[in-house]
């Protein structure tokens, strides 16, 4: 695939780095000449210097034939209008836009294509939020990932002693919570994928993955570890675009306390948010966190913009009697650094976001990307299309289907509203058939379960190098049309 | 001097004007032949007459006005109007010096309702129509004052919302011109006072009963044409009209003028006061109900509701009427009547008191003032609604709240010195600061202000007009500062 990416800021080089080695042409245009260079030293790509929402420029990245215009700079301005120039002037066939205000984000009619033409309109923030808020809601999960509008989540959780399955082997499981539904995908052990099989056997400080409809997680996590109390108290530090919106979401079920340097800024977001204490200092200044009550928070979540900030305060939380603590992290070296070692959860912005991105580059339907294991596995959800002749998963049992090594099947999502054609183009808004998807059924995924046409499955892949042959494998065969 | 003179050139036109609307009680004198048709023509040839020679004497230092000279005509106006309002009265109750009849007129034009007079069911009809279109006129006038002077000092209510509160609030400057505001809200005015002269005769009001006290009612004035007051119909469906058209005044004419504008009661949703006046008021009928049946002042507790919601809409608005001697109900009523007349209605309305907005702004203050002290690095905003408040505001509304209370302790004392127990006095110089009325002791609601001495009436109408023109319209004319060139 041919795909211009505007703007080589931590986003822009990560999915760039992630698709170069899916064999994709990949195009930069960014107005630092330097940060280009640097790119084009680690990366096979082609750079091209200038102002995203010129004609001329985008015209010399090859914008004529690009099957993929991903817009990241770091203008909302700048993407929208690179998405209205690749639509009006070369068609492209996909504009994703990264769109960080709310303001836009609040009338989705502008992205239309009368209007600006965006396809995909991504908010790196708002997906962060998510991922934390969910976090916050199972304290025990190192991850929650949701498929299929949240009706199924994927849950990676370190297994501890005083877990019941711990030391057990994965198919008592079924004997301990007889009536739960749920699929063991992948376990990691001292960072090594282990293919679950029934008689694997749980040990302790194993990374677990397991897949389960959102109800049952509780659950499940029960029995590999002891749970924590639920989360009351949040304490965020950093008040910028993360820690404002995670404050939203939060204050209504938590209590929340956030940290903000900036006096203005602090000012601000005490203004727009109603039960938030917001209080004015650093993050890292252990007089403010000791008199703020640092030991009694469930939850210490460092989110400024800057990654030493964070791990310092975090470090800090946790060793001044912080339940867990959370810190985003940008750069990859840290994040190998610190995690394990003090901070409960690192989160690399670049890999949560790209996930989303990553789902619209793939070749098939897919409804969902997430990055796991910073970008060494892959959880995806797709969709089946055709019958059992033109397709190689239709009318197929699970066991059946020809998956690699090392990729498993955990749930299948039935009824869900079809929202993309045949070849994974969009369907217009007229299309789509509008079958609520409430009426959507979660299946845990047996060896016997068979699969149907317009079926969501999800698939955990421990290594990306399979993920090719698994699309390959989910796409309709022509030939049999 | 220049300022002063064209102040007066103004003052003038104003009076000139005021003279012509005493052609409606005169009318009615004509009409009915009651007595008082030379009065009003005397009056009228006085007042206008005055108000001729001023504005003409003064005519060649006429000018823009500025914005001190504006605080200058309000005072004026405000002080003296009421002597030319006095004349009716003075010519027709021999009996009644100027001190009482001034006090009558400030009363009137403040929409206060303490009145002087007994045996007013004796009094000509143009006199007591007289009477009543004071308030009538008091009350229009103050609705400008909101919208005109009051936010010039950083005081008024309305102020408050305008420039510091984001979101909805933004429509609080309803029209681009001052002078269009006050024409749609004066239009809100007359319509409700319309409606609620309809509604008094349908209940069972004389047709002039009903257009008297539709003046008072939507004033929140309190003068009455019977000294029994509302007492007189003795009359659940009239005293239920009345409720409903106190209830009314007492919410900020501006968001009568959004509802009907939008022709959706969204606005009154918005509004930061209207949600707590009526759980206040309401709460409080209720509970004093309850109360009042419980110790047995009512054998009836359907009655105890009814007594306690008229009276304490009626006070709490700082109308004024009453329907019975509340003063005789145990004195913890009474007394948290006063206190609920301090704050209960709406800036823009026509009540008086330190208003709504300004208690919900002083409890704010309190509470982020605790929560400062339990976490010193806390940044709390002072809310109001989804806005958040400057510290200007809430300085001006601090200092506004410690000039009240100063002004109530100042009144209070200086009226005991001149004799009265401590009760009468402390009631007098509330309901007085409050535009209240009737208070308790000897001031109560089943006597007058008669009794008080010349220099104890004087005092009292300048605590009126004090609480009228918000303290600090009034209070700024008397700075050295104010006259320096």
């Amino acid at each position: 695939m041919k795909i211009i990416i505007l703007g080589a800021g931590q986003v822009g080089s990560s999915v760039a780095e992630s698709l170069v080695s899916e064999a994709n042409d990949i195009t930069m245009v960014d107005v630092d000449p330097e940060r280009l260079a640097l790119l084009q030293d680690r990366l096979d790509l082609r750079t091209v210097v200038g102002n995203a929402s010129h004609p001329s420029v985008l015209v010399g990245a090859g914008a004529e034939d690009a099957d993929m215009v991903l817009a990241v700079t770091a203008q909302d301005e700048t993407n929208l209008v690179a998405c209205k120039l690749a639509a009006t002037m070369f068609n492209t066939p996909t504009k994703i836009a990264r769109i960080r205000s709310s303001e836009y984000l609040a009338h989705p009619e502008i992205f239309s294509t009368v209007n600006f033409s965006v396809d995909f309109a991504i908010c790196p923030e708002q997906i962060l939020t998510e991922y934390i808020e969910n976090l916050v809601e199972f304290p025990e999960a190192l991850q929650v990932l949701d498929f299929a509008a949240g009706k199924v989540s994927l849950v990676a959780v370190r297994a501890l002693n005083g877990g019941p399955l711990v030391g057990q082997q994965l198919q008592e499981l079924r004997k301990h919570v007889p009536n739960v539904e749920t699929r063991v995908a992948a376990i990691f052990r001292k960072n090594s994928p282990i293919i679950p099989e029934g008689d694997t056997v749980i040990e302790v400080e194993d990374e677990v993955f397991f897949i389960a409809a959102a109800e049952d997680i509780r659950a499940v996590m029960r029995e590999l570890r002891k749970m924590d109390e639920p989360v009351k108290r949040v304490m965020i530090a950093g008040g910028g675009k993360i820690g404002r919106r995670l404050g939203v979401c939060l204050e209504k079920d938590y209590q929340v306390r956030i940290i903000e340097h900036n006096y203005k800024a602090s000012e601000r977001l005490a203004a727009e948010l109603q039960n938030t204490l917001v209080l004015h200092g650093d993050a890292t200044d252990e007089n403010l966190l000791e008199s703020e009550n640092i030991a009694e928070m469930d939850m210490f979540c460092a989110l400024t913009n800057d990654d030493e900030n964070n791990i310092m305060s975090a470090l800090l939380a946790k060793r001044m009697g912080a339940h867990k603590v959370i810190a985003l992290i940008n750069r990859r070296a840290y994040v190998d650094l610190v995690q394990s070692g003090g901070i409960d959860i690192a989160i690399s912005p670049a890999q949560v976001t790209i996930g989303s991105l990553l789902a619209y580059v793939r070749h098939g339907d897919v409804a969902a990307v997430h990055s796991l294991r910073r970008g060494a596995a892959e959880a995806l959800e797709l969709v089946a299309h055709g019958d059992a002749r033109s397709s190689n998963v239709v009318g197929r049992k699970v066991e059946e289907i020809q998956l690699p090594k090392g990729a498993t099947i955990g749930a299948i999502v039935r009824g869900m509203p079809v929202t993309k054609g045949l070849f994974g183009e969009t369907l217009g808004e007229d299309e789509v058939e509008h079958n609520e998807s409430s009426n959507a059924q979660v299946i845990i995924a047996h060896h016997d379960t068979v699969i149907e046409s317009e079926d969501h499955v999800i698939l955990f892949v421990v290594n990306r190098k399979m993920i090719r042959e698994v699309e390959k494998l989910f796409q309709v065969n022509v030939g049999f049309l | 001097m220049n300022r002063f003179l064209a102040v007066v050139n103004v003052l003038g036109k104003m009076i000139l004007v005021f003279g012509f609307t005493m052609l409606v009680p005169l009318g009615l004198a004509f009409w009915t032949n009651d007595g008082a048709r030379l009065i009003f023509q005397e009056s009228i040839l006085i007042t206008v007459s005055c108000g001729l020679f001023m504005w003409l004497a003064t005519y060649r230092y006429k000018r823009e006005l500025q914005t001190r000279d504006g605080f200058l005509l309000v005072v004026l106006v405000w002080s003296v109007l009421p002597a030319f309002a006095m004349l009716p009265l003075l010519f027709y109750l021999p009996e009644l010096n100027i001190s009482m009849a001034y006090f009558e007129a400030v009363s009137g034009l403040t929409a206060t309702g303490g009145t002087v007079l007994t045996g007013l069911d004796m009094l000509p009809l143009s006199i007591n129509l007289w009477r009543g279109e004071m308030v009538w006129l008091g009350g229009m006038g103050l609705i400008v004052l909101a919208v005109a002077i009051l936010p010039l000092l950083g005081v008024g209510g309305r102020q408050m919302l305008k420039a510091e509160t984001p979101g909805p609030m933004k429509e609080n400057k309803l029209t681009p011109r001052i002078a269009e505001t006050a024409k749609g809200l004066w239009l809100v005015y007359t319509s409700l006072t319309l409606a609620c002269m309809a509604a008094y005769k349908w209940a069972g009001m004389s047709w002039f009963d009903a257009v008297m006290h539709a003046f008072t009612t939507l004033g929140l004035g309190g003068f009455s044409s019977h000294d029994a007051s509302y007492g007189y119909w003795d009359s659940p469906l009239i005293e239920s009209v009345a409720i409903i058209f106190m209830l009314i005044a007492g919410i900020n004419f501006a968001t009568h003028f959004l509802v009907w504008r939008a022709k959706s009661l969204a606005s009154y949703r918005s509004d930061p006061e209207v949600g707590l006046f009526v759980v206040f008021v309401l709460a409080s009928c209720v509970g004093f109900a309850a109360y009042l049946w419980l110790v047995g002042v009512y054998a009836d507790p359907l009655i105890a509701l009814r007594y306690a919601s008229f009276n304490i809409v009626s006070i709490a608005t700082t109308t004024g009427y009453s329907s019975t001697d509340y003063s005789l109900w145990p004195v913890f009523i009474p007394l948290w009547m006063l206190f609920l007349s301090g704050f209960c209605t709406s800036s823009g309305s026509t009540g008086g008191g330190i208003k709504m907005i300004r208690a919900r702004i002083l409890y704010q203050q309190v509470y982020r003032e605790m929560i400062t002290i339990m976490h010193p690095s806390a940044v709390t905003p002072a809310r109001l609604g989804r806005g958040v408040l400057s510290n200007r505001i809430i300085f001006a509304v601090l200092v506004f709240m410690f000039v009240y209370v100063v002004s109530i302790v100042f009144m209070t004392l200086i009226l005991t010195l001149s004799g009265l127990d401590v009760i009468t006095a402390f009631s007098a110089a509330v309901a007085c600061i409050n535009n209240l009325g009737p208070g308790l002791g000897q001031v109560g609601p089943a006597t007058t202000y008669a009794s008080l001495t010349d220099f104890q009436t004087w005092v009292c109408s300048f605590a009126m007009l004090l609480g009228r023109l918000e303290f600090f319209t009034l209070l700024i004319v008397f700075t050295p500062a104010f006259w320096r060139k």
